[in-house]
C-alpha cells in the first residue's frame, strides 16, 4: 500500500461520507421545497385501522384533500402503538401535518409544545358545541377539534324487558331491581365494563358524575355510592364477575348474543348491533341516583390536531384540511355513518331526522363532559387510579372505602 | 501489506536502537488498528443497540422525563426521586412478589413438563416425528393470538375449560380463571407454561440426543430400572443443557410482558402486575417515563444477576 493509494482511499471515504450527507440533506430538503408555494401532499395520521371506520375516515380525508387541492398521505397506526409513534415522531420532529389524538391523551401531548394552538392557525371553532370544544382545550387554548363525539349509554333489550314485565330503569334502585329481575340461568341482567383500562373508568364516570361526584375528589360520598352500585350488581349476581375483563366491545357482544339483557357501554357499539340486524333494542341515558337528577356522561372521541412543522405553506394547507373535516356537512355524514353525534349542536335536528331513535343519545352527549377538563395532564394517573379502585372493589379484594381511599392517594401523588 | 513491513524491518535493523523503536511501535499500533477494524462492526452494533439503550434507560431513571421531554429534549435531573417514588408506591412490592412467583412458577412448570415430554420422545414410535413438530405450534403462534385464544377458553361463563369441567361434574359453578384476583396469577402462569414448553422440549431433546446410546445399553445390561437410568445416566449428562435452559428461561420470563398484557393487563385489581407491566403503565399510561425507567432498571439489575450466573454456567460447561 503506497502513500498515494492510501491518500486516494481516504479521499474516497470522505467523498462517500459527503455523498451520504448530501443525500440526507436532500431528503430533508424535500419538505422545504414546498415553502415556495404549492403543497401537493399532506401527511395525516390516525388510529382507525378497523373497518368500517377506516374507510369512512379515509374517504372523508381524500374528499377534503381533493377540495383543497392536495393528496392525502394517510397512515392508520394500530391504537396500541399509536402513542409511542407520536412520541417518537415528536422527538425526531417528523410529526404528520394533521394528527388525530384520543381526546384523553391530548393534554399530555399538547403540553409538550408539539402542537399549534388552533387560534394561531386561524381554524374556525364556532361550529362546535361547548362540551366538544372542551375536549380539545388545554390550559384555555384549543389544540384539537372533534368532528363527532360519542358517549356511554345504556342499551336495553326491549323483548326481554317486555317478557319479564320490567320497565326501562331510570334510577339506581330501579336499575338494581330490573337487573335482578332480568337475571335468569345463562343470562345476566346487566353487563358493563370494569376492565383495568380507560374503559372501566369510562363506565364508572357517569355513575360518579350523576351522583354529584368529581374525579378530583375520589374519597367522597358520591364516589362511594357509585362504586357500591357496581359492587352490588356483581355481588348479587345480576352482572358477571367477568365484567373485570370486559371492555366496551365485549359488553356489546354480551348484549348482542343475549347473554345480558341490559348493557352500559359505548354508543359506538350500535354499529355492530345494527349490522347484525334483528335486534329489538333501545338506547337510553344511564340511570341516575334519584329521579330528577341529570345524567352526566363522559364524552369520548378523537380530536384532530395540527403539529408544528415550521413550514408556512404546509401549515396553512393543514389548517384548511382540518377546517374541511370540521365542516357541518362532514360532521353530519361522519356522525351518521359511525353512529356518533356531530360536534355542532345546530345539526341535531338534521341528525335526528335520519336517526330518530337516537334522541336520548344526543341529549346525553349535549350534557356530557370531557374527562380531562378538570385534571388536564394529571388525568392519566387518576384514570388508572379509578379503574384500579373499581377492580379492587368489584372483585372483593378490598372494601369500597379502602379502594377509594387508595385511589385518592395515588391520584393525589400525581397532582 | 508485505511491501510496507519489509522496508520498515530493514530500517529498524540499520538504525540505532533508540530511534528504531518508533517505527516498531508504529507497526504494533497499525496491527492494533486492523484488529480494532475487525471488531468495529460488532462493537458498533453492541454500542448502538445494547449499550446505548441501557445507558439511556439508566440515565432516564434519574430524570423527570415526560411527553414534553420527547419534543424539547429537556428532562431535568431529579436524583433518586424516581426511585423514592417507586419504592414507596404500595403496589411496588406486590409487583416484585408477582414477578418472582410468575417466573418461578413458569420455569418449574415449563421445565418439568418439557423434560418429561423430551424424555418421552427419546423413544422412537410411529408418528413421533410428526407429533414432536406439532408440539412446536404454541411457539409459532403470535402471543397476541394465543392470549386471545386462552382468554376465551378461560372465560368464566362460556369458556371451553369451564364448560368441560362442568360437563364432567367436577365443578358446579364456573371458575373465574382470569376474573378473580386470587386465581388470575395461576392462570397466567398456566398459559405461560404452555407457551414455554416447546422451547424447553426442543433444547432438552437436543441435549438428550448427545447422550451416547451405549450408556443406556450398559444400564440395560446392568438391569437398571427406567427410573434409575434417568437419574444415573440421563440427568448427570443433561446437566449442562439444563443449566442453560433454565437460566435462559428465567431471563426471558422475568422480562415477559406481552402474555400478561394480553391476558389480564396486570389485573384484576393489580393481582398479575409484575415489574415489566408496572413499568409499561408508568411509561405509557401515566406518561411518567422516568418512573417507568426506574422500575425497569430494577428489573435490569435482577436480570443481570441471572445473566452473570448464565455466563458462569456456560463457561463451566465449556471447560468440562
Amino acid at each position: 500500500m503506497t502513500h498515494a493509494s492510501r491518500r486516494s482511499r481516504r479521499l474516497a471515504l470522505v467523498a462517500t461520507l459527503a455523498g451520504t450527507a448530501a443525500a440526507l440533506t436532500s431528503c430533508a430538503g424535500g419538505g422545504a421545497t414546498s415553502t415556495s408555494g404549492d403543497v401537493d401532499t399532506l401527511r395525516v395520521a390516525d388510529y382507525y385501522t378497523d373497518e368500517p371506520a377506516r374507510s369512512i375516515i379515509g374517504d372523508t380525508l381524500d374528499a377534503c384533500g381533493a377540495s383543497i387541492g392536495v393528496t392525502i398521505e394517510r397512515e392508520a397506526v394500530p391504537s396500541s402503538d399509536y402513542l409511542s409513534k407520536i412520541l417518537q415522531q415528536s422527538s425526531s420532529r417528523t410529526l404528520p401535518d394533521v394528527q388525530m389524538i384520543d381526546a384523553q391523551d391530548l393534554p399530555a401531548i399538547a403540553s409538550s409544545g408539539a402542537l399549534s394552538p388552533l387560534a394561531e392557525r386561524s381554524v374556525p371553532t364556532d361550529n362546535v358545541g361547548d362540551s366538544v370544544l372542551s375536549l380539545g382545550t388545554v390550559d384555555d387554548e384549543v389544540y384539537g377539534l372533534a368532528p363527532t363525539v360519542g358517549t356511554i349509554v345504556m342499551f336495553v333489550n326491549n323483548d326481554l324487558l317486555q317478557q319479564a314485565g320490567v320497565a326501562v330503569p331510570t334510577t339506581w334502585d330501579e336499575l338494581t331491581a330490573a337487573a335482578a329481575a332480568l337475571t335468569v340461568d345463562g343470562r345476566y341482567g346487566i353487563a358493563f365494563s370494569a376492565k383495568n383500562d380507560g374503559q372501566g373508568t369510562y363506565a364508572f364516570l357517569p355513575l360518579l358524575w350523576s351522583a354529584g361526584g368529581s374525579e378530583d375528589e375520589l374519597d367522597s360520598d358520591a364516589a362511594r355510592a357509585a362504586l357500591q352500585l357496581e359492587v352490588d350488581l356483581v355481588s348479587s349476581g345480576s352482572a358477571s364477575q367477568s365484567t373485570v375483563q370486559w371492555g366496551n366491545s365485549d359488553v356489546g357482544d354480551q348484549f348482542l348474543t343475549g347473554s345480558a339483557a341490559m348493557a352500559i357501554t359505548s354508543g359506538t357499539q350500535m354499529s355492530k348491533l345494527d349490522a347484525e340486524g334483528g335486534r329489538n333494542y333501545s338506547i337510553t341515558a344511564i340511570p341516575v341516583p334519584t329521579a330528577g337528577d341529570t345524567a352526566v356522561a363522559p364524552l369520548g372521541g378523537e380530536v384532530w390536531t395540527l403539529p408544528r412543522s415550521g413550514d408556512d405553506a404546509r401549515e396553512k394547507a393543514a389548517a384548511d384540511l382540518l377546517a374541511c373535516i370540521m365542516s357541518d356537512e362532514n360532521q353530519l355524514s361522519l356522525a351518521e355513518q359511525r353512529r356518533v353525534v356531530p360536534a355542532n349542536p345546530e345539526l341535531d335536528s338534521a341528525y335526528l331526522e335520519t336517526l330518530p331513535q337516537l334522541a336520548d343519545y344526543v341529549a346525553v352527549v349535549r350534557d356530557g363532559r370531557s374527562r380531562t377538563a378538570i385534571l388536564q395532564e394529571a388525568w392519566p394517573t387518576t384514570n388508572q387510579a379509578i379503574w384500579t379502585a373499581v377492580q379492587s372493589a368489584v372483585t372483593g379484594q378490598s372494601s369500597v372505602d379502602e379502594a377509594l381511599a387508595d385511589a385518592a392517594a395515588s391520584a393525589a401523588s400525581a397532582q | 501489506m508485505t511491501s510496507v513491513t519489509t522496508p520498515t524491518a530493514q530500517t529498524v535493523r540499520r538504525r540505532p536502537a533508540r530511534e528504531g523503536r518508533a517505527p516498531g511501535r508504529r507497526r504494533v499500533s497499525r496491527e492494533r488498528v486492523y484488529q480494532w477494524l475487525f471488531i468495529a462492526p460488532a462493537l458498533l452494533y453492541v454500542v448502538l443497540f445494547f449499550a446505548y439503550p441501557v445507558v439511556k434507560n439508566v440515565v432516564m431513571g434519574f430524570q423527570d422525563y415526560t411527553t414534553a421531554s420527547f419534543y424539547t429534549g429537556e428532562a431535568p435531573f431529579v436524583g433518586f426521586a424516581n426511585y423514592v417514588t417507586i419504592f414507596s408506591d404500595p403496589t411496588f412490592w406486590p409487583s416484585v412478589t408477582n414477578t418472582f412467583v410468575f417466573t418461578i412458577g413458569s420455569i418449574v412448570g415449563q421445565f418439568t413438563l418439557g423434560l418429561a415430554i423430551a424424555v418421552f420422545f427419546r423413544r422412537r414410535f410411529p408418528l413421533s416425528t410428526i407429533l414432536r413438530s406439532l408440539l412446536l405450534l404454541p411457539w409459532l403462534l403470535p402471543v397476541i393470538v394465543s392470549t386471545a385464544l386462552w382468554r376465551s377458553l378461560m372465560d368464566q361463563d362460556s369458556g371451553a375449560i369451564n364448560v368441560v369441567l362442568k360437563g364432567l361434574g367436577i365443578i358446579d359453578t364456573g371458575i373465574p380463571w382470569l376474573a378473580s384476583p386470587s386465581i388470575a396469577l395461576l392462570s397466567v402462569i398456566i398459559v405461560n407454561v404452555w407457551v414455554g414448553i416447546p422451547f424447553n422440549v426442543a433444547i432438552l431433546y437436543g441435549g438428550l440426543q448427545d447422550i451416547p446410546e451405549e450408556l443406556y445399553e450398559a444400564a440395560a445390561v446392568d438391569g437398571a430400572s427406567p427410573w434409575r437410568t434417568f437419574w444415573s445416566v440421563t440427568w448427570p449428562l443433561l446437566r449442562p443443557t439444563v443449566t442453560v435452559v433454565i437460566l435462559l428461561c428465567v431471563i426471558y420470563t422475568l422480562r415477559s410482558i406481552d402474555i400478561i398484557l394480553g391476558l389480564t393487563r396486570g389485573g384484576p385489581a393489580n393481582s398479575t402486575q409484575t415489574l415489566p407491566t408496572a413499568s409499561y403503565f408508568q411509561s405509557f399510561q401515566q406518561f411518567q417515563f422516568g418512573l417507568g425507567a426506574a422500575t425497569s432498571n430494577v428489573l435490569i439489575i435482577i436480570a443481570f444477576v441471572f445473566a452473570l450466573l448464565y455466563l458462569r454456567a456456560s463457561r463451566r460447561s465449556l471447560t468440562d
